[in-house]
């Protein structure tokens, strides 16, 4: 089933388009890595795809009434905002309220918190986190909202190797359950090895779309993000590392 | 968490009842009591129930007032330094009222004071409506409300310096000091609608304030209405502050200080910190009433004067702490 239909999704800032004509689907099952250079259109496309931004063309999501689209999609956006001294479990728990109550005690809260590796952590005050511990709180919280597809914006920027690739899993995890996640990502190398479709963004358009074998050939790496990397398959999964920069 | 609001409940009857049974008037307690509820006593009935009860209850809505507009607008800012006073409805309010005593009005008709201080209010939230616009963000609401405040600071001072009659202008610097001296149960009846219109208002939005603990758009995408969050945060503290402003001037800090206070105590969930906001700024102008009473029975003390001189040492006490928490 599809999760997610963006169909000439464009976003402008002033006259300037800053996503143009985008369109893609996200179904079930699937865990889609968007990709792309600073400034291509990630952050845009994500919020445009739910309707935080003035959109032109049409997105699924956007379409939907804001209850049913925080019951549809959940969103962990870029700028990982923690404004008051709350403990943890109350944050996690923030997930729960679109489907009624906020309640610490609901056993998604408490499931959440053991997928992000953090069941030690229920009563701590978040903003007393570091900001590793902060953003895996975060993913939790948008975790505990339970919906078929999670829309997450750099998750795993800033986080240690063992967290990141946790939360990979976590990620891959969701989609092994027939939900689907789509996050945008900069490490090239966790996303070949963790996502199984692979969305590249240059320019504010749609580059490429396909497996990660598919998408990060050497000319549009070369094209897109102006470096040469190394790509194999081993037993652990495909393995891709960028080298050098040709520009 | 329960124990915090039963205390506080608690603290605002003893302080309700403490408001009730001190005056100038030194009537004993039982008399006080037999002439509330029972109308013995002759003129005692007339003390209890035509000032003591009034100013009681305006300091107990006045200060709720205060509270829970401040504790709102913290949350919908997410910025512990945010006031009621912010988006410049006070401000607005004070002009009002001192237009009304200038020109004679306050004088002449008793509730043209508290009515122009309402259309001040009315004013000034129609005009950060037109200017912060329907989805504007947090910021242009931050620079309207300053702009509003602004203009209606240089707007009293104009009337102060154009006041011919210096004694107009003595009781506008009086006003502005913020008093519940001498109010009636017509005060009461103008304010509490407003108060409480406007603090079920703000009530409602717990939700909402707690999903913006983790900024706009997540409280978007857990889908909460932020345009409507909006109008609720303005509509709410324009009628809540704009009425106590009306009946019991410009008090200062009691927004400020007591979300601050009360933060950590109730888990730091802005929708908890409303309720509780609510019962501790009732306390505090309370406890700041019956203080004017207390320390200076003769010399009339202003309430503004004492909440700004209690307020403003703790709060740096706080700052301290805090620093030290922090560093």
């Amino acid at each position: 089933m599809t999760l997610m239909a963006l169909d000439a999704l464009t976003v402008r800032r002033g006259t300037r388009p800053v996503l143009d004509g985008v369109t893609l689907r996200v179904d079930e099952g699937e865990f889609v890595g968007l990709l792309g250079p600073n400034g291509a259109g990630k952050t845009s496309l994500l919020r445009g795809a739910l309707g935080l931004l003035p959109i032109g063309g049409h997105s699924s999501l956007a379409a939907l009434a804001p209850g049913a689209r925080a019951r549809a999609a959940a969103f962990l956006p870029q700028g990982r905002e923690i404004a008051w001294p709350v403990s943890v479990e109350t944050l996690v728990a923030l997930g729960r309220a679109p489907h009624g109550a906020a309640d610490p005690g609901h056993p998604a809260v408490a499931l959440a918190l053991a997928r992000m590796g953090l069941d030690g952590y229920r009563g701590r005050i978040a903003t007393a986190l570091s900001g590793g511990e902060q953003a895996r709180v975060l993913i939790a919280r948008a975790l505990a909202q339970e919906t078929p597809l999670l829309i997450a914006d750099e998750p795993v920027a800033g986080l240690d190797p063992e967290a990141q690739i946790r939360a990979m899993q976590v990620f891959a995890g969701l989609a092994g359950e027939g939900r689907a996640v789509i996050a945008s990502i900069h490490d090239l190398g966790l996303a070949a090895r963790h996502c199984s479709r692979l969305i590249l963004l240059h320019r504010g358009r749609l580059a490429a779309d396909g497996t990660p074998r598919e998408v990060l050939t050497e000319v549009r790496l070369a094209e897109v993000f102006g470096i040469r990397g190394f790509h194999a398959e081993t037993p652990d999964g495909p393995v891709f590392q960028p080298l050098g920069v040709i520009r | 968490m329960k124990s915090v609001f039963f205390l506080l409940a608690l603290l605002v009857a003893a302080l309700f009842v403490a408001s009730l049974l001190i005056g100038p008037a030194g009537i004993g307690f039982g008399d006080s009591l037999a002439a509330l509820f029972r109308g013995e006593g002759g003129p005692v009935v007339l003390v209890m129930r035509e000032i003591r009860l009034p100013r009681a209850i305006l300091g107990l809505l006045a200060g709720a007032a205060l509270g829970l507009s401040g504790a709102a607008m913290q949350g919908y800012l997410r910025n512990p330094l945010a006031e009621p006073g912010l988006i410049g409805v006070s401000a607005s309010a004070a002009l009002g009222a001192v237009i009304a005593l200038q020109t004679g009005a306050a004088a002449a008709v008793a509730l043209a004071l508290p009515l122009s201080a309402l259309a001040g209010a009315g004013i000034a939230v129609a005009l950060i409506l037109l200017l912060a616009g329907p989805r504007g963000g947090a910021l242009a609401l931050i620079l309207a409300g300053i702009a509003i405040s602004a203009l209606a600071a240089a707007l009293m001072s104009l009337v102060l310096n154009l006041s011919p009659n210096p004694f107009a202008g003595m009781e506008i610097v009086y006003w502005m000091m913020g008093s519940l001296a001498d109010r009636s149960m017509t005060h009461v009846a103008l304010a509490a609608p407003f108060i409480l219109g406007g603090g079920l208002v703000l009530l409602s939005l717990g939700r909402g304030l707690d999903a913006l603990t983790l900024g706009e758009d997540a409280a978007q995408s857990l889908g909460v209405n932020l345009p409507r969050l909006r109008l609720g945060v303005i509509l709410g503290t324009a009628a809540t502050v704009g009425a106590a402003t009306a009946v019991a001037g410009a008090v200062g800090f009691i927004g400020l200080v007591v979300p601050h206070l009360l933060r950590r105590l109730v888990g730091a969930r802005p929708s908890a910190l409303l309720p509780a906001s609510a019962l501790g700024g009732a306390a505090m102008l309370l406890a700041a009433d019956i203080g004017t009473r207390l320390i200076a029975p003769d010399a009339d003390l202003k309430l503004g004067v004492l909440t700004a001189l209690v307020g403003a040492p703790f709060f740096l006490q706080l700052i301290w702490s805090m620093r030290r928490v922090e560093a």
